[in-house]
């Protein structure tokens, strides 16, 4: 390989060399500064999202293989890699204060953010198997210390040991999908799987088949389908709250790019399969997170359900297999992101050290003392409900017309009365918010509020309620830029 | 002035937006007055220039959607900003610009708490409201449907009674359930649009043409309907109505019963009866008899209820069931009677909770038994109340008999028992009106604290003058309203009435859409060059 190759292959991965040279920058400046001073590491880890989000969006519309096809850039691994970078961006702008509240170590939390999210891109640059396991573990095992960090509560260290065990069986199941599958066609190479996936369909191969199921395994636990999400609601609950937001949408988001890249695209040709798998998934998962949502008084574990009821939303879009529905999965991850991020960012706003006042009758008469986060709260709330005329409504919109243009009716029938249901937990935040009156509030010193937030929360939470509303409004870019992503994939097929 | 007259219902409909938006961004919290006069003369302002709008709507012209202003929003989708009114969607526009002034200068001195934060509530619905009335496209439609619930649930919520938190969630949730299945039944219409004449659109009037099979007519026809009459509310999806009017504050009443209701039975007029005219024809039995039980057991309901705000909430199931029947018979009086009833109905009743807050602003309590001889401390009080109870009995000469005679008229065409089962409901109104103005306002004034109440006072009276005068105008001189809707109420029926679509060329395709080859080939094809 020459040294011009090994630039052009360099070349494709240059957002996730800009992000791993920025995490280690990090660990280095970490040693020249008190533990005190947290903005040099911040400031590091911040330039490198927005440097690795610049390259990542002057590389859009290129399409490139690299290192023997491992991994391949095209713009629907631009698209998640914006969606990756802008939250991680958004969960630097809410962490900055809060983990100083908190006490994280500044070095460490902002080194493994990091190298999670250049997990991420590789996952959603995969193009083999091997990239996709290798991602996989990038992106997750900094999120297993993340969980874990937050030493004073007793609740973060469990949430980072239930969630190394589980994950770390999961992964072990999706290698082992890997491995039926190697063993099934030889190859590791998703386009060589597309290949031949139509002749082990036909001889339906049980290694192929069964590959194919653990590998669906492996990625329905990362982005916690039911019923592969038991571990979601503890761990979310757990982990420091700008790290649960960040697993909600960036971890989330990059199980769905494996799962759109790895089943939805290139085992297309046995979408007569595991359509029928994603639709009892979707069902299940709007279903249960939805209804559990309902009993939760803990407003972390709330948005956790919420959160696996939106992974059932995307299931929903996914279920068809058609390039339509793929472009709506699209359009609501990166508005879920906005509104989810949003959300977790009134949290941290509203809760006190040692990740107290996380409880919603907490929230008691919060529009009385910060009109301001309950407005964005309510944006929030009615978007991740999916009224009009928010983002959520759009997304929702082009997730149900996915499945009932496929002829997926009940399924959308069953979406959107679980949407119905969900509005119900959703507006007690907003109940609770405005209509209770703060005397029902256990001591809270509500003067530490305002300042122990900062205005990186605040300028995150304008960011994204502006973003919930352009999106409702106008979210013609957003599906045009979705379409982009797909463009010439579906080719393939 | 050529801009004004090209997108003047956009400006009617956008105007309370702004006005909101520059509540909320110039004013603080504490400037109170400040707040509602700008919110008021936004309202005023708004009504001065939709009378441009009744003025110049031409009753005459062939095309009875007039006034259209269209703007492509997402036009991939067949998305467009499409909005227009004819005869039957102008009367209701008109109702609801005139109340909005009227609600605001109602609820002065009755709202003192967040004051900024009501009137911006106010703006926005009124916004969501208008926008409902004239959008011609279902996404758009959609969009202020929904829209509408959110100022709603936080006036219900925020500034209502006791059990405001309950009223509130259940308005919501119930109103939410109806509209998502409308949502899915959209969907499923508009791919079948698709299908049939390969492009995309929303619009209502392409949507008309889908040609559909009976079986899933009936389907669709049940989405819509279900989501309508929860909204109207129809027996037996009433339930929320009385807890969210009771709880309500006054000028929350006032708009849920004088504006939101009629949404239900717009959306009829526009939507469910002319998209889907067989299935219509096939539930015209169902929807009849709900109706006429909707009026019977609203007015019976009314008429054992002890508290006055609760009295005139179920008055309101008892008239929208005449509203539906009228509705449902299709033919010309029942519907000309049933959209002028929807204005009546919006006026009257729209009063009526405006008398009963101003009496509990004064006295703290809406129990008929805490009055009695109340037309001694307050005469311009019981002489307003008094028209206004008459007008909503249907007494000849004030609007309710209009309404209420053309519809019996139609019910009568279509069929005698109908119409003998609804006018009994005319009798009912007047026993339980009469009897709780008797008990409210006549008798011994023996209460102590009922002597000392106040009369109204200007403001007030400027309220209630302009309902008045409207009351006696539709009374006396219908025309003026009838005239407008004439020929919109024709084409409604010819279109309604139309149980066999035209046919369209039969497909090779099953029609059971989507096969993987058509999705890419059609609709891909148009964006990027597959």
């Amino acid at each position: 390989m020459g040294i011009d190759n090994l630039l052009a292959a360099l070349s494709v991965i240059r957002p996730e060399l800009i992000l791993a040279g920025a995490a280690l920058l990090c660990i280095v400046l970490d040693l020249f500064y008190k533990p005190t001073d947290k903005m040099p590491c911040w400031l590091v880890a911040s330039l490198g999202c927005l440097a690795a989000l610049a390259a990542t969006i002057a590389a859009w519309g290129t399409q490139q293989e690299a290192f023997s096809g491992l991994v391949r850039m095209d713009n629907l691994s631009n698209f998640f890699a914006v969606l990756f970078l802008m939250a991680g961006l958004i969960t630097l702008f809410l962490s900055f204060s809060y983990i100083q509240r908190e006490g994280l170590l500044a070095g460490e939390y902002y080194a493994l953010l990091l190298i999670s999210m250049t997990g991420m891109l590789f996952m959603a640059q995969a193009n083999d198997l091997m990239t996709v396991y290798i991602g996989l573990e990038i992106m997750s095992i900094p999120v297993y210390a993340l969980v874990a960090m937050m030493k004073r509560n007793p609740k973060s260290p469990e949430a980072g040991l239930k969630y190394l065990l589980l994950g770390g069986f999961a992964s072990a199941v999706l290698v082992f999908g890997i491995a039926f599958l190697y063993g099934a066609v030889g190859t590791t190479l998703l386009a060589d799987i597309l290949r031949h996936a139509p002749k082990a369909m036909k001889a339906s191969d049980p290694l192929f088949l069964g590959g194919a199921g653990f590998l669906l395994v492996g990625m329905a636990f990362k982005v916690s389908l039911v019923p592969f999400h038991m571990w979601t609601p503890d761990v979310y609950e757990g982990a420091p709250t700008s790290i649960t937001a960040f697993m909600s949408v960036a971890v989330k988001a990059a199980g769905f790019s494996i799962l759109i890249r790895v089943i939805v695209l290139s085992l297309h040709p046995m979408t007569v399969n595991w359509s029928q798998i994603f639709w009892w998934l979707a069902v299940l998962t709007m279903v249960l997170g939805n209804v559990v949502a309902l009993a939760q008084e803990n407003i972390k574990r709330m948005l956790a359900y919420s959160s696996i009821a939106h992974a059932g939303y995307v299931l929903v879009a996914l279920a068809p297999g058609t390039q339509m529905g793929v472009q709506a999965a699209l359009v609501y991850l990166f508005i879920y992101a906005f509104m989810n991020l949003g959300a977790f960012g009134v949290v941290i706003a509203m809760s006190r050290e040692g990740d107290q006042g996380v409880e919603i009758r907490q929230y008691a008469g919060i529009a009385r003392e910060h009109p301001l986060y309950a407005l964005a709260m309510a944006i929030f709330m009615f978007s991740l409900a999916g009224v009009p005329p928010t983002g959520g409504f759009i997304g929702k919109f082009y997730a149900f017309s996915a499945a009932v243009k496929a002829g997926y009716i009940w399924l959308a029938i069953i979406g959107v009365l679980m949407s119905a249901v969900s509005a119900y937990f959703y507006l007690r935040v907003l109940v609770v918010m405005y209509m209770q009156e703060p005397a029902d509030r256990p001591e809270v010193a509500v003067s530490s509020w305002g300042t122990s937030v900062g205005t990186g929360v605040n300028i995150t939470l304008w960011v994204c309620a502006l973003a919930i509303l352009v999106l409702g409004i106008w979210p013609g870019w957003l599906s045009h830029f979705a379409q982009q992503a797909l463009h010439g994939l579906w080719r393939l097929l | 002035m050529e801009f004004l007259n090209q997108h003047l219902v956009t400006i009617l409909v956008f105007l309370p937006l702004a006005g909101a938006l520059s509540v909320l961004l110039f004013l603080r919290g504490t400037q109170k007055e400040a707040v509602r006069w700008v919110t008021f003369l936004t309202m005023l302002a708004g009504f001065v220039i939709s009378l441009k709008l009744f003025v110049d709507y031409d009753p005459q012209s062939a095309q009875t959607m007039q006034f259209i202003d269209s703007w492509a929003w997402l036009p991939e989708y067949g998305i467009v900003y499409k909005v227009g009114v004819d005869g039957m969607s102008l009367l209701l526009f008109m109702m609801t610009t005139f109340l909005g002034p009227l609600v605001i200068l109602s609820s002065w001195r009755s709202i003192e708490d967040r004051v900024k934060g009501f009137h911006i509530s106010m703006l926005l619905l009124q916004t969501a409201m208008l926008g409902a009335f004239v959008s011609l496209n279902l996404f758009l439609f959609y969009i202020f449907w929904e829209a509408m619930l959110i100022p709603m649930y936080f006036i219900i919520g925020i500034w209502g009674g006791p059990r405001r938190i309950y009223a509130a969630v259940k308005f919501f949730l119930y109103t939410l359930f109806g509209s998502l299945l409308m949502l899915v039944a959209i969907l499923y219409l508009y791919f079948l649009h698709v299908e049939q004449f390969g492009f995309y659109s929303f619009d209502l009037f392409d949507l008309y043409r889908v040609h559909l099979v009976f079986g899933a007519e009936k389907f669709l026809f049940l989405a819509f309907a279900l989501s309508f009459a929860i909204k109207v509310p129809m027996f037996p999806f009433h339930t929320w109505l009385p807890d969210a009017h009771v709880e309500a504050p006054t000028a929350g009443s006032v708009i849920l019963a004088g504006v939101l209701l009629k949404m239900g039975t717009y959306g009829f007029l526009r939507f469910s009866m002319p998209l889907f005219p067989a299935a219509t024809d096939y539930f015209f039995p169902l929807i009849a008899i709900l109706a006429v039980i909707g009026i019977i057991y609203g007015a019976l309901v009314a008429m054992v209820q002890p508290d006055v705000k609760k009295l005139v909430a179920y008055s309101s199931v008892s008239h929208l069931g005449f509203v539906m029947l009228g509705l449902a018979v299709l033919n010309v009086q029942g519907v000309e009677g049933s959209v002028i009833q929807m204005v009546n109905h919006g006026l009257s009743t729209g009063a009526l909770f405006i008398i009963v807050g101003m009496i509990y602003d004064r006295r703290h309590t809406r129990l008929i038994s805490d009055f009695g001889g109340l037309s001694k401390s307050m005469p311009i009080l019981a002489a307003f109340f008094m028209i206004i109870t008459l007008s909503s009995i249907g007494l000849p000469g004030l609007n309710g008999f209009v309404g209420e005679f053309l519809i019996l008229l139609g019910a009568f065409k279509k069929n005698v028992w109908l119409a003998v089962l609804a006018a009994s409901g005319v009798i009912l109104a007047a026993v339980y009106m009469l009897w709780m103005f008797k008990r409210a306002m006549f008798g011994p004034l023996d209460k102590e604290e009922n002597r000392s109440l106040k009369d109204l006072n200007p403001r007030e009276i400027a309220v209630l003058v302009p309902i008045v005068v409207m009351i006696v105008w539709i009374g006396i001189y219908p025309q003026t309203f009838l005239r407008k809707m004439d020929r919109s109420v024709e084409g409604f029926l010819i279109r309604a009435r139309q149980i066999t679509a035209p046919p369209v060329q039969p497909l090779e395709r099953d029609p059971v859409f989507m096969t993987e080859s058509f999705l890419e080939e059609e609709y891909w094809g148009q964006g990027n060059g597959h």
